[in-house]
């Protein structure tokens, strides 16, 4: 069966932030995994995650709905607290 | 009124008349005079429009596109290098199907460098989704831009208006300008239905992801062919007020033609009048001039070229390694209709090159030689070619 949609003209969107139903989660091919032993809260992976995809709070989270799994904030982080892992299908 | 007017004048006047609103313009010879009557128009008063002296041909377009997304009228004019450098924001301006008008006054394409005319410009961008429609006159020039405001704000497809660098934009004859008010009953005011306002916000130029990005491109192919009913239909409505009827294309003598010449812009002219001669002296000869080159009227030209014994394709463009790019479309056409009629393309008038009459007679004789035979030969020819030999 043909699946059905409905796109506008020109590939306008009439809905302001509309872009948080897009979900680029499924994008990782790795995903980072924060050790809380080692994290000390300093937040600089929260700064430098492109997608905004770091949860401030004790322990930090990564919400990986949206974490497309780059891996700036294993590179970035001081204390080597955050591990890229091979993400399983 | 009747006027003497060059083929830019005649586009500049037609802008006016449709009261532009915007006008992002970069010179380029030789559409150079488009945007200097323009500037004239706006600086004493007779055109209420802004003028945007941009950086480039790119620049020219990107302006045009953000202004047509704002929800006012824009145009532009170009030719040659301009095209290509534009060429970019082209696909950009289809793509968000905004109705962006401009005229292209048909020049080819370095290297070597050239100013004279031929097509190569606007037909090397044939697949950037705007509507491209070629004149044959001046009057024409005139009465196609009119048209294609309402052409493109009908289907929100920009549209392309392309004639003859020099023979016909440096070319002076009468042309019928009609009064204001007559366009203004004519063309409605500008409405595009996602104009950007601060009150409804919208995207405009978002990411087309593989699951859309199809889809996308097929309505836009969709729209093009849509858009022939509309050209079909606005020439007719124009005929109605102005006393003009435009089509998809033009057939001249091609109804009892055992030879026709399939050609575009102002070569029909000069086309006309060497049937006539063949006419008088009982040859039966035609032409079918195409007006719409995208979208392509392939079934329209197979009604119009399906009884003739032979087809000759001239044209003053050549898609490098393949065959001219008009020939690749009335080929397809003619088999997609399962016709096997004998077919040769000849490539002339390239960079001003004249096409003289001569040169027109050799094109009948060898298409009725194939006619005769039933045989081709070489499909792809170049009219009026030198013995050229490589110099160490
Ligand atoms: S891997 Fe990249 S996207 Fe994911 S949380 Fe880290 S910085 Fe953000
Ligand atoms: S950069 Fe490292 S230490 Fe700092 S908050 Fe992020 S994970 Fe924790």
């Amino acid at each position: 069966m043909t699946e059905k949609k409905k796109l506008k003209l020109g590939a306008v969107i009439t809905e302001p932030g509309s872009t948080e139903k897009y979900e680029t989660g499924g994008w990782r091919s790795q995903r980072p995994v924060i050790d809380v032993e080692k994290c000390k809260l300093c937040g600089q992976c929260w700064m430098y995650c492109p997608d905004v995809a770091i949860i401030k709070g004790k322990p930090y989270k990564i919400d990986y709905k949206y974490c497309k799994g780059c891996g700036i904030c294993a590179h970035e982080c001081p204390f080597k607290a955050i591990k890229m892992v091979e993400e399983k299908k | 009124m009747r006027e003497v007017l060059n083929g830019n004048e005649a586009a500049a006047i037609a802008a006016r008349l449709a009261r532009v609103q915007v006008v992002p313009a970069y010179p380029i010879t030789p559409q150079t005079v488009v945007v200097e009557k323009l500037a004239d128009f706006i600086a004493d008063g007779e055109l209420d429009a802004e003028y945007i002296r941009v950086e480039s041909e790119h620049s020219a377009m990107s302006a045009c596109i953000g202004a047509a997304a704002t929800g006012v009228r824009a145009f532009t004019a170009t030719s040659s290098q301009g095209l290509m450098l534009m060429s970019e924001m082209l696909f950009v301006a289809s793509g968000l199907r905004l109705p962006v008008v401009m005229t292209n006054a048909n020049r080819s394409v370095s290297a070597p460098l050239s100013i004279w005319c031929d097509q190569q410009d606007s037909i090397s961008v044939r697949d950037s989704g705007w509507i491209q429609l070629y004149c044959e006159n001046n009057q024409e020039i005139l009465d196609t831009v009119l048209q294609s405001f309402i052409i493109a704000e009908r289907t929100l497809l920009p549209v392309m208006v392309c004639y003859d660098g020099y023979i016909l934009s440096h070319t002076a004859e009468p042309v019928d300008v009609p009064q204001q008010n007559e366009v203004d009953n004519f063309i409605p005011p500008y409405s595009y239905p996602y104009s950007l306002d601060p009150d409804k916000p919208t995207t405009v130029g978002a990411v087309g992801i593989p699951a859309h990005y199809t889809e996308f491109r097929y309505m836009l192919h969709e729209a093009l062919m849509d858009s022939k009913k509309v050209i079909a239909e606005v020439g007719k409505e124009f005929g109605k007020r102005f006393g003009r009827e435009y089509g998809l294309l033009e057939r001249y003598g091609s109804d009892d033609a055992d030879v026709i010449i399939v050609t575009m812009g102002s070569l029909g002219n000069a086309l006309k009048d060497v049937i006539d001669q063949r006419r008088r002296r009982g040859k039966k000869i035609g032409m079918v001039r195409l007006r719409s080159f995208r979208p392509f009227p392939g079934e329209e030209l197979v009604e119009a070229v399906g009884n003739a014994k032979a087809i000759a394709v001239m044209e003053k463009d050549i898609s490098l390694g393949s065959s001219g790019g008009l020939f690749l479309d009335v080929a397809t056409s003619l088999s997609s209709a399962n016709l096997k009629i004998p077919a040769i393309d000849f490539i002339c008038g390239l960079a001003g090159r004249d096409i003289t009459p001569a040169d027109i007679d050799s094109v009948i004789d060898e298409t009725e030689a194939a006619a005769k035979s039933g045989k081709v030969g070489k499909p792809l020819r170049w009219l009026g070619l030198k013995d050229v030999e490589v110099e160490e």
